[in-house]
């Protein structure tokens, strides 16, 4: 009876284990192993040591990616992390038309990234596109938005940003629609102000959600891609070459799938090392 | 409540809130409805407007043919079919995988079950994008570049999927599988005429991320099909964008992001609800 039972379930995991076994067990050991080979997927691959990560260690590039997405996490932190908090608490209060409010906010995000990136891509045209016109028109400008090394990365940022908002709105909304009003009550009749009342009961109760979006951004901003490849293709100079972007080129421009795989792996262990923060902190989040 | 409704009725606060509310609903305004606006006007523009008048509300010579034209031009029929055969796919494994895991791993609970969930848990740990060029060589050794099944079978592979299917089926009262299994229900039936009945909310969630996953997702359709006549929307306008006219590249944009706002306008109640569900306490 009980080898039956096992039997059937197995059944029913084999779809689980087929896809998970092939496409994601199976690529992470081997993206270790090809770290550590040679190969132009015709050949047998060889084993070439540490020969990758020298290769790796010695390009320019590296770094450059490397401090690159490292100011994309940094900007979109400083850009991109205070406005749905602020955004969800002025939502919070409002009664009438509070779906309104909320389709509004979430419309950026259904526009796939592609098409939202070439839509930006138009408005930052350092001619005649929407941004310079309409700074023209309080007299400013015209900035060089996506061709300037200065301000090309900024500019990802805040398309970026604009793009993502909607998701983190609804979660603080949520959050903040759950505090207890008790809370908020016993408040007002110390005295406290509105403000007090923002800072010192809406913001610490939100303190664990606001630690899970900030882990959830950190890891999501460190795999940026679409933006620079769309965008600027890691341009100009250079300035928006991220490292997910320098590991595409390594592997389907180069063909150095050793090197690409060697990167890769750099950036497993940071993503693995806030992805196990992420998963603790919802965890403890969960059980309070 | 933040703001008590006492207070609210004192002139100054109301005069303060509403003017907040009025300046964030114009901000909101703005920044959705703006570039949704700008786009279907760009796209009825002729490109010499585009550079004269950008800032014009309403072109000034209205061409709706060029809908028409980039549709024929560009092949945008064909490539939103692609999209669509895309995400119909995806979905479709999503769903049958995670079903199928979470029923066996929460309901049929074989004694190995632990390990497998652990080891498919461990998979959030490693995001796609750093192990695909393995995945991109494992896609070439199974023969399956420039076909579909090259991004529907990794899409699979969610881990975040089976978690909410297992932990959905866990609710569910064990009792009703035990009466069934004394009824005589096979497993197969236990599946789809009891679990599956009760679990249209999840399957609605689980269906709904599979859909905007795989909308959105780009760099793996990027690297996994190179005929350009099987590639996706997204990935045909990111070529496009090079060499294509300005007004009919537009109007390509304003095809493409119709499908996905349309269905978001239908369905934007449990849209939001089914974020609600899936937030951070998930």
């Amino acid at each position: 009876m009980i080898r039956k039972n096992t039997l059937t379930a197995l059944v029913f995991l084999v779809p689980a284990l087929i896809v998970f076994g092939a496409f994601s067990w199976w690529p992470i050991v081997r993206g270790l192993l090809i770290s550590f080979q040679s190969t132009n997927l015709v050949d047998p691959a060889e084993w070439v040591g540490p020969a990758n990560f020298t290769a790796l260690f010695t390009d320019p590039l590296l770094g450059v990616s490397i401090r690159n997405t490292l100011l994309f996490v940094g900007l979109a932190l400083l850009i991109g992390f205070p406005a749905p908090l602020v955004l969800a608490t002025v939502m919070a209060t409002v009664r009438r038309a509070a779906g309104l409010y909320r389709f509004l906010v979430y419309l950026p995000v259904v526009i796939p990234p592609v098409v939202a990136i070439l839509l930006w891509k138009w408005f930052y045209d350092p001619g005649h596109g929407l941004f310079n016109e309409l700074f023209g028109l309080v007299g400013l400008g015209p900035f060089p938005w996506l061709d300037s090394p200065g301000s090309a990365m900024l500019s990802l940022v805040l398309q970026s940003t604009w793009a993502g908002m909607g998701g983190a709105v609804l979660i603080y909304l949520a959050a903040i629609v759950g505090i207890p009003s008790e809370l908020y009550e016993a408040a007002q009749m110390d005295g406290a102000s509105i403000r007090a009342r923002i800072w010192h009961i809406t913001l610490p109760q939100l303190r664990p959600v606001i630690g899970l979006l900030l882990l959830m951004q950190l890891i999501t901003t460190m795999q940026v891609f679409t933006e620079p490849y769309v965008f600027t293709g890691g341009g100009p100079e250079n300035a928006t070459l991220t490292v997910l972007l320098l590991i595409f080129r390594y592997a389907f421009q180069d063909g150095a799938y050793g090197q690409a795989a060697a990167l890769s792996l750099l950036l497993a262990i940071v993503l693995g090392i806030l992805s196990a923060v992420y998963l603790r902190a919802t965890r403890s989040w969960s059980a309070s | 409540m933040m703001i008590s409704p006492v207070e609210e009725r004192r002139p100054a606060v109301r005069a303060a809130l509403r003017s907040i509310q009025w300046v964030t609903l114009g901000l909101l305004v703005a920044l959705g409805i703006g570039p949704l606006y700008m786009t279907v006007k760009g796209a009825v523009s002729p490109s010499a407007d585009l550079i004269a008048k950008p800032l014009a509300l309403l072109p000034a010579d209205p061409r709706p043919e060029n809908f028409a034209t980039a549709w024929a031009d560009l092949g945008v029929g064909g490539y939103l079919l692609n999209t669509l055969q895309v995400v119909g796919g995806a979905w479709a494994v999503q769903l049958f995988v995670a079903v199928t895991a979470g029923f066996a791993l929460s309901v049929l609970r074989p004694r190995f079950g632990r390990y497998v969930y652990g080891a498919i848990l461990a998979t959030m740990f490693v995001p796609y994008t750093v192990s695909m060029v393995s995945l991109f060589m494992t896609v070439i050794d199974l023969g399956l570049v420039d076909t579909y099944w090259s991004i529907w079978l990794p899409a699979g592979a969610s881990a975040f999927n089976v978690l909410l299917a297992k932990r959905f089926f866990d609710a569910l009262p064990a009792e009703l599988f035990a009466a069934a299994r004394i009824d005589g229900a096979t497993t197969w039936q236990l599946l789809t005429k009891i679990v599956l009945p009760m679990s249209r909310p999840i399957v609605a969630v689980i269906s709904l991320l599979a859909v905007m996953h795989s909308w959105k997702d780009f760099i793996w359709p990027l690297v996994a099909i190179t005929d350009p006549e099987k590639q996706p929307i997204s990935v045909a306008l990111a070529n496009l964008a090079e060499q294509a006219p300005q007004d009919e590249l537009i109007a390509a944009m304003a095809m493409a992001l119709a499908p996905p706002v349309l269905v978001f306008l239908v369905f934007q109640k449990y849209i939001v609800a089914g974020l609600g569900f899936t937030g951070v306490k998930g």
